[in-house]
């Protein structure tokens, strides 16, 4: 298939994996590699990528999946929303997400209205189809879902509908990878950039974090070569110690990314000051409706509360998402985390470090 | 058990088997959870299979509930080693189902009873309110002869044996997934829902050793895989780049982030023989058009305490295959 099996070429890989070990081999020391992308931890465990390199390279996952950065508070006024007899539409994602013992599909199972829905647009249709129904969307994601859900809002508004609105939980990418190169712990020595919300906020927003930080980024695409491809680029760019952003993703990342989707993600939205699960408020890492938008800010207009609460005992998935901590350290992970029963929701996604790290056998 | 039943339950992973193994449990049942039965008579070895069949939608490219019901039933026989031979065919319709629709499904039945060389001798119809079923659900139940000198069981598995496996994968699931419209994707895939029967025939005519039969049906390949080896305590490996999966399939998949070693077939057999034999039997099936696309796959390379199933992958990587767990969701981005 085109565009899929040229990328997953089992002779290309192996041929870039052993210039990459030499690369590794020559630097000598321990190499810490972030990839920061939840697809990206997913293709690694799903292609078996981390079996192809020498033991000294340690691929760490980073938040990446939207999902698991998401705080409970996040998550509680979901649940208020549904508990409170709107009919709550959302990815596949969520649904499993334990809050308090409790989830969006036992939810349903109780009898509320929560609908999964694969598009957003597919929102507007049903609030267009029940106008007499309350409708309300779960808005979780990074730069590549918030611009789908300001078109969404502004469709809205334009076509009357009042029975939509949007909990905003949209997360931003370059605050909290700047958060993260400067804790000290965990001393990141390249990064493997997000591809797809690099498709829309482009290479320049990366910069003027890897010149503050001196760290080699490269946007990566998510197929097996590319991958491989972006390591062997960032061990490098190590060996000959120069430290720049690359761009492996050529044939979908822009340099200026998608100027329609950005100037839409500004329309609607403001960046916000942000709670992220196991990184505490980052500022200007989310997403908030515009003054003008505020009819669709479900927050407001059903009086939803960030409740906070407890991580169930024992769950690591703050420590997993900001990469200090790995699955495998968990003391719950396999025992009593597992898909069919996750803790906590980096077990929940198929995203989630935890559940690609299950996957992938570890 | 605590709580309520969720569609999890039934979705073909470890709880639906934790699930079938409590009720055996509670009923004592001699099966231990295994959903066929071989009844030792003084003519012979009967086999013996129920199956109840729910689809949504009822009809999809390629396949209908009723041709299912028939050929998930004949090939539930069929991987027990056996020539499928009578059938039961219970019907629970709901009520304001269009009768004309009735008559297809009924007529599909029919054709995929004389397809699969079976007879249907009993049966039964209900009729339920509206809202009481999702217009119909079929049940049957079928007996066969098992073949003399055929003792295929998912615990005879062993280390040496080749994993065959007789086409692409994914179809019959792609084809569900796709005909529900959920997703709002056109795909040009179609069902493989097919009778296994000539295919166990035409290996025991020629004295296949055969150990281990399998159809990759809820769960797919991966969880059927897991099944073998938990129950034979053996450690399998196979290689991506041997499994087929056609084009459509693999496309529809990846826009979906789903793995079409997860989805269902209809018409597909695994096969466990002896290494030594594995490249007979695949010039054997390559003969029939159910299986013309038939292959090794990889092979049971030791023994394990708890059961394995390892991946090579396409990129050359080794991963862990475990048992689909809970009902494959699409993701976010």
């Amino acid at each position: 298939m085109r565009f899929i099996q040229e990328y997953r070429d089992g002779e290309l890989v192996r041929r870039i994996a052993g210039r990459a070990n030499e690369l590794l081999e020559r630097l000598g020391r321990r190499v810490k590699i972030m990839e920061v992308c939840g697809t990206h931890t997913m293709a690694v465990a799903r292609h078996g990528l981390k079996s192809l390199f020498k033991e000294n390279l340690d691929l760490i996952s980073g938040p990446g999946c939207p999902v698991c950065v998401t705080p409970n508070s996040g998550f509680a006024m979901v649940f208020q929303a549904a508990e409170a007899g709107k009919t709550v539409a959302t990815f596949g994602d969520m649904m499993r997400v334990p809050l308090n013992g409790r989830s969006l599909l036992t939810l349903k199972g109780e009898g509320l209205d929560i609908r999964v829905v694969y598009s957003p647009y597919d929102a507007i249709k049903m609030a267009v189809e029940e106008p007499g129904r309350e409708f309300v969307m779960a808005g979780i994601g990074f730069e590549t879902t918030s611009p789908l859900f300001a078109s969404i809002i502004l469709r809205c508004r334009e076509k009357g509908v009042r029975n939509l609105s949007l909990i905003s939980l949209f997360k931003l990418m370059p605050p909290v990878l700047n958060a993260l190169l400067e804790a000290e712990d965990l001393k990141i020595d390249g990064l493997i950039l997000p591809g797809h919300v690099s498709t829309i906020i482009g290479v320049k927003p990366y910069a003027e974090l890897v010149e503050k930080h001196r760290v080699p980024a490269v946007v990566t695409g998510f197929e097996p070569v590319d991958i491989v491809e972006s390591i062997r680029m960032i061990l490098k760019q190590l060996a000959e110690n120069r430290s720049m952003v690359e761009n492996e993703y050529a044939r979908t990342v822009r340099h200026g990314g998608n100027v329609k989707a950005i100037r839409l993600m500004q329309e609607v939205f403001k960046p916000v000051d942000s709670e992220w699960r196991g990184l505490g408020v980052i500022p200007g890492s989310g997403l908030a409706l515009r003054e003008e938008f505020r009819f669709f800010d479900a927050v407001e207009k059903h009086g939803l509360k960030p409740v906070e609460a407890a991580d169930p005992q024992g769950c690591l998935c703050g420590e997993v998402v900001r990469g200090s901590r790995k699955p495998v350290e968990c003391r719950l992970y396999r025992k009593v985390c597992r898909p069919d029963n996750p803790v906590g929701p980096c077990m929940v996604s198929s995203e989630g470090t935890c559940a690609a790290y299950y996957y992938a056998g570890l | 058990m605590a709580g309520r039943i969720a569609l999890e339950h039934g979705a073909g992973g470890r709880l639906m088997h934790e699930l079938i193994g409590t009720i055996a449990g509670r009923l004592n049942s001699p099966s231990r959870g295994v959903d066929k039965a071989v009844l030792h008579t003084r003519t012979g070895r009967i086999a013996f299979t129920t199956d109840s069949f729910v689809m949504k939608p009822p009809v999809v490219n390629g396949c209908d509930i009723g041709m299912l019901s028939v050929n998930g039933t004949v090939n539930d026989l069929v991987t027990m080693g056996a020539k499928p031979e009578y059938l039961s065919l219970s019907l629970i319709i709901e009520e304001s189902l269009e009768s004309d629709f009735l008559m297809s499904i009924v007529e599909s039945i029919g054709k995929a009873a004389k397809n699969a060389g079976v007879k249907i001798v009993t049966g039964d119809v209900k009729v339920v309110e509206k809202g009481g079923c999702d217009k119909i659900f079929i049940n049957t139940s079928g007996v066969g002869r098992v073949y003399r000198g055929v003792n295929v069981s998912t615990t005879r598995a062993k280390p040496g044996d080749a994993v065959i496996l007789t086409g692409s994968i994914g179809d019959h699931g792609a084809a569900v997934l796709a005909a529900r419209g959920e997703f709002q994707l056109e795909a040009d895939v179609q069902s493989d829902c097919a009778p296994l029967t000539s295919i166990v025939e035409a290996l025991v005519r020629r004295k296949a050793p055969l150990h281990t039969l399998i159809d990759p049906t809820r769960g797919g390949l991966a969880t059927s895989l897991n099944e073998v080896a938990e129950s034979s305590r053996v450690s399998v490996e196979i290689r991506e780049e041997d499994i087929p999966v056609r084009d459509e399939v693999q496309g529809f998949c990846e826009v979906l982030g789903i793995e079409p070693l997860y989805l269902g077939c209809e018409g597909r057999l695994v096969i466990f023989v002896p290494q030594a034999y594995a490249e007979k039997a695949v010039r054997v099936l390559r003969r029939l058009k159910v299986s013309k696309d038939a292959c090794v796959i990889g092979r049971v390379v030791g023994r394990s305490r708890m059961g394995e199933v390892w991946l090579r992958t396409r990129a050359g990587g080794l991963r862990s295959l475990p048992m689909l767990h809970g009902i494959p969701l699409p993701r976010i981005c």
